[in-house]
Formats: structure tokens, C-alpha cells, sequence
């Protein structure tokens, strides 16, 4: 509670500071040290097995870590519930598979959490659940169930739920690399516009090289659970510092 | 020499009518035709010849025999039996003892079932490991095997009535538990009254609630106050019409206890060992069920700040028990069939009392098992029925 914390608070949407993980003996994540400023986007990259979802799932307490801090939104991550409560509030999450609600309409699962978290009036959560899936335009597919529809719309949908409980933080996993390659477009699409929009941070775990460069303030480069390089776009694609991050952007720059 | 096909060949067209005995069709409707045919010579030849051997031995068919005093006694009847009563009524006795020990087998076996099921998943190591012990042991011993151990391992080794065991203000000996029955006075209408009052406001709150909470998002205690409306409510009236009931205790009168209510061994032995076995199924049930739920659909949950209990709710059970109730409904069947293991120690079941003893005095076979197979194959047709209707609303709809 000291004031450089306040001023923290005030400075920064997320803060990893030594932020350190184990998975038993296995160190996934090393000395991660990472400030997000409010409404900045940052796309993470790095080769498989290199712990970006880790770090991500960290932010958001579905992993827990065992040294260091993280902060959101000027609240520490502890084991205190109503720390982790407060901060889930805040920040929504995109997963590979959507994890959609497969007993539930399209419509109520972006109603579930504003109703049953938010405490808001059935009426004003579907008001606003139409709202956000007009925006990733599938509003025709409210009534609709989940395998219904296709994975690109899947996926819009689960952007639109999180959209709904209005958090200030998304956080997206891979949420392009289990479509085929006609639905990444409209989903890519749908993200590039939440950008434009500004005011939303987003940290985007992507090897969509074309979306980094279109919307990504910061490109973060992981390796063997550390943080190797980060850059703005242009920088970091044209001139990679590190020997790994150039290896890496050769290989996939290939495909 | 092969790659040169004979020019006069002719591929064969799609629409020519192929020969009478390579048309699929055709050809499985001859098959059936002699199936169908081969099953009713079948039946014919049995009936024909169990007809002749019945006449020969001077047995008549039909269901005349109903009607015939059984002068048999039944151990246990939950409606007025005597001897001089009919085989019609044994059957009826049958039936009810039938249905009395599959209800409470059911009861006990879903309730037992799902704590070991959902215990086999706890992160507590020792009460995981106790329930995956209990479900490997009770489900690999035959049931029959069961049913021995708790009738003559444990309660035929009871004391016998003077030195009873005291249990739940009760008493067990090698007769039975034997219980206090309340008996309702006049008075008790009234909590019969109280009670029925509780349920409607209750449902009616809760629709209330439900009506509330979608137009302000407000949320009402509705469990807390459906236990006051259901429980406090009758049991305010209760004490306040000055607690209608009397308790009938059973007393030793000379050699065995009179009053209260009577579970004969063979009940409990049979329910005992139909709970316990069937409990170890569904305890396998329910975990594959809740195993059933993908762990992203709890991440899901949890990312968007639903708490453990909403996430409970609103996403596990729902999924989970889409996949339970089905086999679910099938142990209830297994269990109601085995109930009929109840001839190897003598609990008065259907198969006991008509199938057997009915059976052997009358001599009328073909119409005792028809009636009795009868008997069984309506609940399965029922339960399948439920199933069906069960699996076509719960089905995830898919493209
Ligand atoms: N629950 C777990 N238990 C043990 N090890 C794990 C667990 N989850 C992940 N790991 C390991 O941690 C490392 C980092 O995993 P993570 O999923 O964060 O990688 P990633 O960078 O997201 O890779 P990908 O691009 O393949 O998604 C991997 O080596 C993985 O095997
Ligand atoms: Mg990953």
C-alpha cells in the first residue's frame, strides 16, 4: 500500500514483476517481467512448448504462480478468492477451442455470467448480449446452439461473451489455430475492429504475423519460458535482435 | 496379357436389374420370410407339445386358478394376506414385496452411489482411495455371494430377541429390526395441511423469485426459505396442536418383541447387499459422468467469474448428468430384476411367492411365468420408453 504502488496502479493495466512457475520440478516459467499499459495490445509469440499460454492462463489465475507478483488493474494476484474474483471481473479470455457452452443458445451463454456474476436484469443482459453479437455479426444466430454453428462463428460467439461482462482486459489463446483457413479471416476481422475501437487492452498469443503488424503496439517474444525480445512490429519482424527470434520468424515466415 | 480387357465386355450399367438373388433387398426380405417362418414352426412344435403334455397329466390351462385358496402363509404382505386367501392375491403380495425392496434399493443405492462417485473424485487422497476400494470390491463379488454374507455372515449370527441389540430406539436380534412406528391421532390433519401449504408457497415463491430476479437481477434465498415453508411450517403446527402423535415402541412379550414395525432379515439382508452392489455401478456412473464435462468447460466458467457453485450448477450438472441418467436408468432395472436373487434366502418377492411356491402347488407353469415374465418385461419396456423420450430432449443439438 505504499505510493509506489498507487502510482503503479494508475500506470499500468497489468504488471509481472520475477514472475516465476512450476509444474512439479519442471520450470515453465522464468523471472517473467512484463508492464501492460492501459488500452496497449501485445501480441506474444514464440516456438510450442514455450509457455505463452502459461503466462497468459496466469493473468487470469486459471494457472497459479509460485514467485513473483502479478497485478491487474492495481489488485495483487493472491490466494485471496476475492482478489482473484474481482480480477476475473476484469479480464475476459478467448480460448483455442472456444469452450463454449454446448447445453446452452448462443444467446445464453453470453448471458450466463452478466446475469449470475453482474447481477444484471435478464432483459438488459440479452439487450446487451444482442448488442455485442451484432458486432461480431452473427446476430441471427442468437437462438442457435453452439454445434450449430461453424468454428468461426463459434468463436465469434465466445468473443462476444466475453465482450459481455465488459472487462478491460482480453486475453486470447491461439484463438485462430483450430479454424480452417477461410474462418480465420472473419475472426481475425472481428478482432482487428475490437482494436481499432481502442480502450480494450489485449494480449494476443497469435502466429498470425499479418494481425501483429496491423494491430500490435509491442510484439513479445517467448522461448523456454522466458521473455527473449520484445519490440514494436516493424522492429521486431524486420530487425530481430536475438539469434532464436530470427530463427523463429524464418520458420514460420516460410509457411 | 491382363491390362488388355476383352473389348466385348460390357461394364455393367448402374440401373440393370441385377439377378433376382444378388438384389440386397430382395434378398434380405427371403431371409426374414424364413426367420419368421423357422420362429413360428419353433413355437408351434412348444406349445403344441406342452399343451398335449399338460392334458395327459391331467392339467387344465387358463387362469381359472387365480381364483383358487392358496392356503400357503407369506412371510411378510403389505396388504391383509391370510392362507385362505387366493393364488390371484399371492400374486399381488408378490408384486408388492417386489416393488417395496427394489423402491428402497433404489433410494439408498442412488443416494450412496453418488457421495462414493463424486467422493472418488476428491483431492482428498484417502477418501478417493477408500471409494475406488469399496466400488472395486463390491462391484467384482457376485451379487448372490452378497446377499449370503449379510443374511447368514451377519444377521442370522444376531442374538436372539432377549439379548437384542437397542438401535435407533429400536431393536436388532436374529427375528428382524424391530422399530417404533409413530401412530397419527386426530389432531394430525392439520400438519398433513401445513405441509401441503409449504410446498405451494413454496412454488409459488420460487416462481415469484425466479420472475424477480429476471427483471432486477435481485436474488431471494429460495433454498433457506423453502426449508422454512416445507420443514418449520408443519412442524410449528405440529408442536403448536400439541404434537398429534403417539410412538407404538416394540416390547418383549415372552419370546419375541409385538408393536412398532418389523423388518424381517430377509428384507434386510436383500436390500443391504441390492444397495451396496448397485451403489458400486453408479458410483462408476456418476464419476464417468462428471469426467464426461471437458475441463475447457470449467476454465470457461472460471474466466468469466462464475463461482464454484453457479459453475456447479449451471454447467457441470446439467452436462454431466445428460450422460448419468441414462445408465443411471438401467442400474434401477438391474436392480428390480435382481431383486428376484430373493428366492435364495426367502424374502417373499414375486418370483418367490408366485413363481415359486404359486408355481408348485398349482402346477399351472406357462400361465405363472407368462404372468411373472410379463411383470418384468413391462418395467423394461417402460424404463426403455423413458430412455428413449429422455435421450431425444437431452441431446446436444448439433449440426
Ligand atoms: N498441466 C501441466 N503439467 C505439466 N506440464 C505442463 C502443463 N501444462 C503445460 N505444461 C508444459 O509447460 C510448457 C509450456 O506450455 P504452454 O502450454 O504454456 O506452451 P505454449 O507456449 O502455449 O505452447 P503452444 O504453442 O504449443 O500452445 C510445455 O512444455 C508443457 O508441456
Ligand atoms: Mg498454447
Amino acid at each position: 500500500m505504499s505510493t509506489l504502488e498507487k502510482s503503479n496502479q494508475a500506470q499500468f493495466m497489468i504488471e509481472l514483476r520475477d514472475m516465476n512457475k512450476w509444474y512439479g520440478e519442471f520450470h515453465v516459467l522464468k523471472n517473467i517481467n512484463l508492464q501492460v499499459q492501459r488500452g496497449e495490445r501485445i501480441v506474444i509469440c514464440g516456438p510450442s512448448g514455450s509457455g505463452k499460454s502459461t503466462m497468459i492462463r496466469c493473468i487470469n489465475r486459471l494457472e497459479e504462480h509460485q514467485k513473483g507478483d502479478i497485478i491487474v488493474n492495481g489488485t495483487e494476484l493472491t490466494n485471496d478468492l476475492k482478489n482473484i474474483e474481482l480480477i476475473r471481473r476484469d479480464v475476459g479470455m478467448v480460448f483455442q477451442h472456444f469452450n463454449l457452452f454446448p447445453h446452452l443458445t448462443v444467446l445464453e451463454n453470453c448471458c450466463l455470467a452478466p446475469i449470475w456474476v453482474k447481477k444484471k436484469p435478464r432483459a438488459e443482459a440479452e439487450a446487451t448480449a444482442m448488442e455485442y453479437l451484432e458486432r461480431v455479426k452473427i446476430p441471427d444466430q442468437a437462438l442457435k446452439y453452439p454445434g450449430q454453428l461453424s468454428g468461426g462463428q463459434q468463436q465469434r460467439v465466445a468473443i462476444a461473451r466475453s465482450l459481455c461482462m465488459n472487462p478491460d482486459v482480453m486475453l486470447f489463446d491461439e484463438p485462430t489455430s483450430a479454424l480452417d483457413p477461410e474462418m480465420i479471416k472473419e475472426v481475425l476481422d472481428v478482432m482487428i475492429e475490437l482494436a481499432d475501437e481502442g480502450g480494450m487492452t489485449m494480449l494476443c498469443v497469435t502466429h498470425e504475423m499479418g494481425f501483429a503488424k496491423t494491430v500490435a503496439d509491442r510484439v513479445i517474444f517467448m522461448d523456454a519460458g522466458q521473455i527473449i525480445e520484445e519490440n514494436e512490429p516493424h522492429e521486431f519482424f524486420n530487425n530481430p535482435q536475438h539469434e532464436r527470434t530470427q530463427l523463429f520468424l524464418s520458420q514460420i515466415l516460410q509457411h | 496379357m491382363s491390362s488388355n480387357r476383352p473389348s466385348s465386355e460390357s461394364p455393367t450399367k448402374p440401373d440393370s436389374t441385377p439377378r433376382f438373388w444378388n438384389d440386397p433387398d430382395k434378398r434380405a426380405l427371403i431371409f426374414q420370410g424364413l426367420i419368421v417362418l423357422a420362429l413360428g414352426a419353433f413355437i408351434l412344435t412348444v406349445v403344441s407339445n406342452t399343451l398335449h403334455n399338460l392334458e395327459q397329466r391331467g392339467i387344465t390351462t387358463g387362469f381359472d386358478f387365480l381364483s383358487v385358496e392358496a392356503g400357503f402363509g407369506i412371510l411378510q404382505s403389505l396388504i391383509p394376506y391370510s392362507e385362505a386367501d387366493s393364488y390371484g392375491r399371492t400374486f399381488i403380495v408378490g408384486l408388492l414385496n417386489t416393488v417395496l425392496v427394489s423402491f428402497l434399493g433404489i433410494i439408498a443405492a442412488t443416494f450412496l452411489g453418488f457421495l462414493i462417485g463424486v467422493g472418488r473424485l476428491s483431492k482428498n487422497w484417502l477418501l478417493a482411495k477408500i471409494c475406488a476400494v469399496y466400488v472395486e470390491i463390491f462391484r467384482n463379488i457376485p451379487l448372490l455371494l452378497q446377499i449370503f454374507f449379510w443374511y447368514f455372515a451377519v444377521l442370522r449370527t444376531l442374538p436372539s430377541p432377549r439379548q437384542s441389540f437397542e438401535l435407533f430406539g429400536g431393536y436388532l436380534n436374529v427375528r428382524g429390526l424391530y422399530l417404533p412406528a409413530p401412530i397419527l391421532e386426530d389432531g394430525f390433519g392439520i400438519v398433513w395441511t401445513a405441509l401441503i401449504v409449504g410446498i405451494v408457497a413454496t412454488w409459488l415463491f420460487k416462481r415469484w423469485a425466479d420472475k424477480k430476479h429476471d427483471e432486477s437481477g435481485r436474488e431471494y434465498p429460495v433454498g433457506l426459505i423453502a426449508l422454512g415453508l416445507i420443514v418449520g411450517l408443519p412442524l410449528l403446527v405440529f408442536f403448536f396442536a400439541g404434537a398429534p402423535v403417539t410412538m407404538d415402541y416394540p416390547a418383549l412379550k415372552g419370546f419375541n418383541f409385538r408393536g412398532g414395525v418389523t423388518l424381517i432379515p430377509e428384507l434386510i439382508a436383500l436390500w443391504l447387499a441390492l444397495t451396496i452392489y448397485t451403489a458400486a455401478f453408479i458410483a462408476e456412473i456418476v464419476r464417468g459422468g462428471i469426467l464426461a464435462v471437458p475441463h475447457g468447460q470449467l476454465e470457461a466458467a472460471s474466466a468469466l467469474g462464475l463461482p464454484r457453485g453457479r459453475t456447479l450448477r449451471f454447467i457441470i450438472i446439467p452436462q454431466a448428468l445428460r450422460v448419468i441418467i441414462p445408465p443411471l436408468t438401467s442400474q434401477y432395472l438391474n436392480l428390480t430384476k435382481n431383486s428376484s436373487l430373493a428366492t435364495a434366502i426367502g424374502y417373499p418377492d414375486l418370483v418367490s411367492v408366485f413363481a415359486g411356491t404359486t408355481l408348485n402347488q398349482t402346477g399351472q407353469a406357462i400361465e405363472v411365468i407368462f404372468m411373472t415374465m410379463a411383470v418384468y418385461l413391462t418395467l423394461s419396456v417402460l424404463t426403455s420408453i423413458f430412455m428413449n423420450w429422455y435421450n431425444s430432449r437431452s441431446a446436444l443439438i448439433e449440426r
